[in-house]
């Protein structure tokens, strides 16, 4: 009998790229000292009213717009009621009945909605007092952007491999870090088997995914545990489950009692969020070219590989720098590969494109060799400056001299006499590294393939006399 | 659909999901109660659940992303329990077992100190004639604090005021000398230099504590004044005290307060009324000009009512909720208290205006509140809900209140007619459950772990249903428990979106009413104040409401007026109606009749 295939959506969090937080004017903050960035707003203090935060709305709405989804013209907020020791209004304001977009899609995926919603705080078990909990708050009102898939996800590798598509998106579009290890992206997923015949599965949530990784092996674990269940006559349960990582097992979830039923209620502190077409146009045409499109035509216009041209197109400060080199006059390929390959990612340090395009020139006119390139390159990165005066004052240009590489090569001939025998004998071989000590002689400005030319002229014909 | 019943598990579990516990007796007296509640509530079956009540979709009101920090250090010193700089509580899973459970302790009982001292000349005053003096330099804005201090003993034997601190009396003679000294040194100290305002245990200062009159905020002093506050004092006036109130401003009679009941300064064995009860007597009262209430379902018009003084409910947004403490925030709202007309519009002035630390404030101008020149009101239609007149338990001297205010707006041109609403009889069950949920939500932070007055327990769970436990009341429990039992997702169907219909409707009724007529005209309350202690039991006291709440559910301006009547008899009143966002028309109108004697009666104190 076939297994039945798995069924996949995910519910994944993105924090939005934001100052302040969602209803209130205090820091969002990364690894500050509890409770350093509250007040009576985010604290749930008597009186106090939640003020939306206009650039989150606008982070929210570009998300939407990249991911071809219909944003509401009039979206509304609602309280989710629950109690927990994170939540200090005994609610989270979230959009459930009317979401800021609906549909679209990322990656393929179709998405069911996108809405905004504030964060909770953050708990601390250890080290507090026995069966005591620490709670810092300085998480708690930062602003979230919750993307909901189609369950359209039969493999928990298409999933892990989708988030990661997620992700660059996020950071291109520059609405969030969405980065796990910082919980600035995270995931909840939805799993059930497909009974067939149309029927649906029992849905099982697993909360508490905090990498990739997780979700993957969450996964997989849980639809082998799904699996195994019905193999042996059982059913599933619909609840919520936890990842346990070091188990590497899912668990049923504690605490938050699975709490059946959250008494929605409209939000009555906060009118309904309206996006006039100002906002909207506007954050339209702060949209930039998308990761895919932008590779297509790094492909197209400027003849580099598709699989190198994606790679190019994954963090935006890497595909600028490849593009602005290239507009500068590198060749696309050669511009591609220098960026993808001698240059730290991200990391250009005091290099411009316009030099790095120069450096390429000189490189393609055989005025700086390879390796004496890349060392070019390393003092443009470090201190900056023009690729021409850094080569001149480093003798770092070209040995394009051929007597004065002949002497070089004497002294690596008389100094290897065991592979000039080798040679007279007929092991060709014996020039790889008999270059590779030229090129070393000649402090790397030698052409590999120049110096290559004067030893054979020296040696002569393999197995023959030289001139040496 | 059968009938809807509430058993002792039901309750239980929904006592569970809204995190109090209940004792035996409670369950059983609560049980007992929401027999008859939910019959009134089931009358709403009568009308579809659709077409909900929405607000009006306005541009988003958003705030630009610019971090403020605020120092945080005063906030974790209100935390009952820190760890370093984490707050801690009971953990989710069971732990140790609690101690022995201390009951918070109760908000101290107002001192019974000396006497009524008899008010002297500033106090008789009204606020515009006092800050006008005081801004002449004629009267020192010190020497009317120092008088209203002396008054105030008088206040807390009403249980009008709540006693301030020393700190903050302190602090308010400091108040007073500041304004002195800008008078003395030729600067404007603002339209209410030197008037001493009471303000409603809910609205927060920062300066005296802010506990709405319960067990639950005892002791609490909120971080930061409320929009309304601020504004009082940017235009000279001295915040002299809290007023008393219902617990969290549930209730119409003032008996909900954990500090026990304001008094009718008119018959000190009757109800002042509620839940602004304490602003309205501390204003008969003559130990303040003014006092700032709030209004949710006519917690402001019906204390007026009974204490016989004025009181405005502003139309919704118009006053900025920032600094209130919240029970059904789609109808809260806060307005002045006072003994004149002209009192109520110079404190309204102040407080009214947009806000941008509230989403919901309107950001409209207010409209002109000065009656035109010629103050005719010669062909003014006016309207008199039938339904509230043919009450049967309407008392004759507040029918008489009506006919003779009828009968001076007629003489003064006015056409006055009938007019009928045909949702208005689903009021109380439609204001009830709104309030309900709403209520059950806004009051779920008082979980006594970032404030508060927390009991222990062995989990998060148990610590903060023992805490709301013994924190609330039973009228804040028993809303609480309907409010999350009509939450939950069958009834919030069934019921809270009919109450969502009812609200829709009788807007729109009004919206129609209002093409045919200017202005209603009618009664606050069936009867004048009656004894404390005299209902029978907590749906007694709401079906009194049913002539306020129709104004408040279809959000429509309102004015209390007291009618004339002998020294010695308890003050009849009556309400001005106007439409959405009109409430110039209630101080056209309201001069008129201010004119003809319809104004406060002096203090009793005076009287005698």
């Amino acid at each position: 009998m076939r297994e039945p295939p798995a069924v996949i959506g995910l519910e994944v969090h993105a924090r939005l790229r934001t100052r302040s937080k969602l209803f209130c004017p205090c820091s969002v903050v990364d690894g500050a000292p509890p409770n350093t960035a509250i007040c009576p707003v985010c604290l749930g203090y008597p009186g106090v009213l939640p003020v939306p935060n206009e650039r989150a709305v606008r982070l929210g709405v570009r998300l939407a717009l990249a991911a071809g989804a219909r944003v509401a013209e009039v979206s509304r907020w609602d309280r989710k009621n629950y109690f927990y020791p994170d939540l200090p209004k005994g609610y989270q304001v979230t959009q459930y009945r009317e979401p800021l977009a609906r549909g679209g899609a990322i990656a393929g995926i179709p998405l069911e909605r996108i809405h905004l919603e504030e964060d909770a705080g953050r708990l601390v078990h250890e080290g507090v007092g026995e069966g005591l909990v620490g709670i810092d708050f300085n998480r708690a009102g930062t602003p979230l952007a919750e993307i909901v898939t189609a369950p359209a996800f039969r493999e928990p590798a298409a999933a892990e491999a989708w988030l990661r598509e997620l992700r660059v998106l996020l950071r291109w579009i520059e609405v969030s870090d969405a980065d796990p290890e910082t919980g600035s992206l995270r995931c909840d997923v939805n799993v059930s088997l497909d009974p067939g015949g149309g029927e649906d599965g029992i849905r099982v949530e697993i909360k508490n995914l905090n990498s990739f990784r997780a979700v993957r092996r969450a996964l997989e674990h849980e639809i082998a545990r799904q699996r195994e269940l019905l193999a042996a006559g059982r059913a599933v349960v619909r609840e919520t489950r936890g990842w346990d990582e070091k188990a590497g097992r899912t668990v049923p979830l504690r605490g938050k009692e699975g709490e059946e039923d959250y008494r929605y209620l409209p939000e009555p502190d906060l009118p309904p969020l309206v996006i006039d077409r100002e906002l909207l146009e506007g954050e339209s045409a702060a949209l930039p070219e998308l990761p895919a499109a932008r590779a297509d035509r790094f492909s197209r216009e400027f003849g580099v590989a598709s699989d190198r041209a994606a790679l190019l197109c994954r963090e935006r400060p890497v595909a600028d720098f490849f593009e602005e080199t290239v507009r500068a006059g590198a060749a696309g390929p050669e511009a591609a590969t220098w960026v993808l390959e001698e240059m730290p990612r991200e990391e250009p340090g005091r290099l411009t494109p316009g030099a790095l395009a120069e450096l390429l020139g000189m490189v393609r006119a055989g005025d700086v060799a390879r390796p004496a390139a890349r060392e070019i390159l390393e003092e443009l990165r470090r201190v900056g400056g023009d690729p021409r005066e850094v080569a001149a004052r480093r003798g770092l240009a070209r040995l394009a001299d051929r007597d004065r590489l002949a002497d070089l090569a004497r002294d690596v001939l008389a100094a290897r006499p065991e592979l000039v025998a080798a040679w007279r004998r007929g092991k060709e071989g014996v020039i790889g590294p008999l270059v590779g000590d030229l090129l070393r002689a000649s402090g790397g400005r030698a052409d590999p393939r120049i110096a290559r030319e004067v030893l054979r002229n020296l040696l002569g014909g393999p197995g023959g006399e030289g001139r040496a | 659909m059968e009938p809807a019943r509430i058993d002792a598990d039901e309750l239980r579990r929904t006592a569970d999901a809204a995190r109090i516990t209940l004792t035996d007796e409670e369950v059983e007296r609560f049980r007992a109660e929401f027999a008859g509640i939910l019959e009134e509530f089931q009358r709403l079956e009568s009308i579809p659940p659709t077409g909900e009540h929405q607000p009006e979709a306005s541009p988003a009101a958003l705030r630009p992303d610019d971090p403020v920090a605020t120092d945080p250090d005063p906030l974790l010193d209100r935390a009952p329990r820190v760890h370093g700089r984490f707050v801690v509580a009971p953990d989710t899973l069971p732990g140790e077992e609690p101690g022995e459970a201390p009951v918070p302790a109760a908000p101290p009982r107002p001192e019974t100190g000396p006497r009524p001292v008899s008010p002297g000349p500033f106090l008789d005053r009204t606020a515009g004639e006092i800050a006008r003096a005081v801004r002449r330099g004629d009267v020192r804005a010190r020497d009317v604090l120092e008088e209203a201090l002396a008054a105030l003993p008088a206040g807390l034997v009403l249980r009008a005021l709540l006693a301030p601190d020393p700190a903050a009396i302190d602090a308010a003679r400091r108040r007073a000398e500041e304004i002195d000294h800008l008078v003395r040194t030729g600067r404007d100290p603002g339209p209410l230099a030197g008037v001493p305002v009471a303000v409603k245990d809910n609205v927060c200062t920062a300066l005296h504590p802010t506990t709405c009159a319960s067990r639950v905020l005892a002791g609490f002093v909120a971080p930061e004044p409320a929009t309304v506050v601020e504004r009082l004092e940017a235009a000279g006036a001295v915040i002299l005290a809290r007023a008393n109130m219902d617990e969290f401003a549930m209730g119409s009679t003032g008996e909900a307060s954990a500090y026990g009941p304001p008094g009718n300064p008119h018959d000190p064995a009757r109800v002042a009324g509620g839940s602004s009860g304490g602003s309205a007597a501390a204003v008969a009262a003559g130990l303040v000009p003014v006092a700032i209430g709030t209004e949710t379902g006519g917690s402001i018009r019906q204390p007026a009512a009974l204490c016989g003084v004025l009181g405005l409910r502003p139309p919704w947004g118009r006053v900025s909720r920032r600094g209130l403490v919240a029970l059904a925030s789609s109808l809260d709202q806060a307005g002045p208290l006072a003994r004149s007309l002209g009192d109520v519009a110079l404190v309204y002035r102040v407080i009214a205006g947009p806000d941008p630390r509230d989403a919901t404030s309107l950001r409209e101008p207010l409209p002109d509140l000065a009656a035109p020149p010629d103050r005719s009101i010669a062909g003014l239609r006016v309207g008199m809900p039938a339904g509230p007149l043919e009450h049967p338990d309407l008392e004759p001297e507040i029918r008489a209140a009506v006919k003779r205010a009828a009968e001076e707006l007629a003489a003064r041109g006015a056409r006055v007619e009938s007019v009928r609403f045909g949702h208005a009889h689903l009021a109380v069950p439609a204001y009830h459950l709104q309030v309900a949920a709403e209520a059950a939500s806004n009051l779920a932070r008082y979980d006594g772990i970032r404030y508060g007055n927390p009991l222990p327990g062995r989990t998060f769970r148990e610590a903060v249903a023992r805490t709301r436990g013994a924190g609330f009341g039973p009228e804040v429990k028993r809303r609480i428990l309907l409010g999350t039992w009509a939450l939950r997702a069958g009834w919030r169907r069934r019921w809270l979106d009919r109450a969502r219909v009812v609200r829709a409707r009788l807007a729109a009724e009004a919206e129609d009413v209002f093409r045919r007529v200017d202005l209603l005209l009618g009664p606050v309350t069936p009867t004048r104040a009656f004894p404390l202690g005299s209902k029978p039991g907590p749906l007694a006291v709401w079906l009194c409401d049913a002539f306020v709440l129709p104004a408040n559910l279809a959000d429509l301006p309102a004015l209390v007026l007291p009618c004339p009547a002998p020294p010695g008899e308890l003050p009849a009143a009556i309400q001005l109606v106007a439409p959405r966002r009109r409430e110039d028309l209630l101080f056209r109108v309201g001069a008129e009749l201010e004119a003809a004697g319809f104004r406060a009666p002096l203090p009793p104190a005076r009287a005698a």
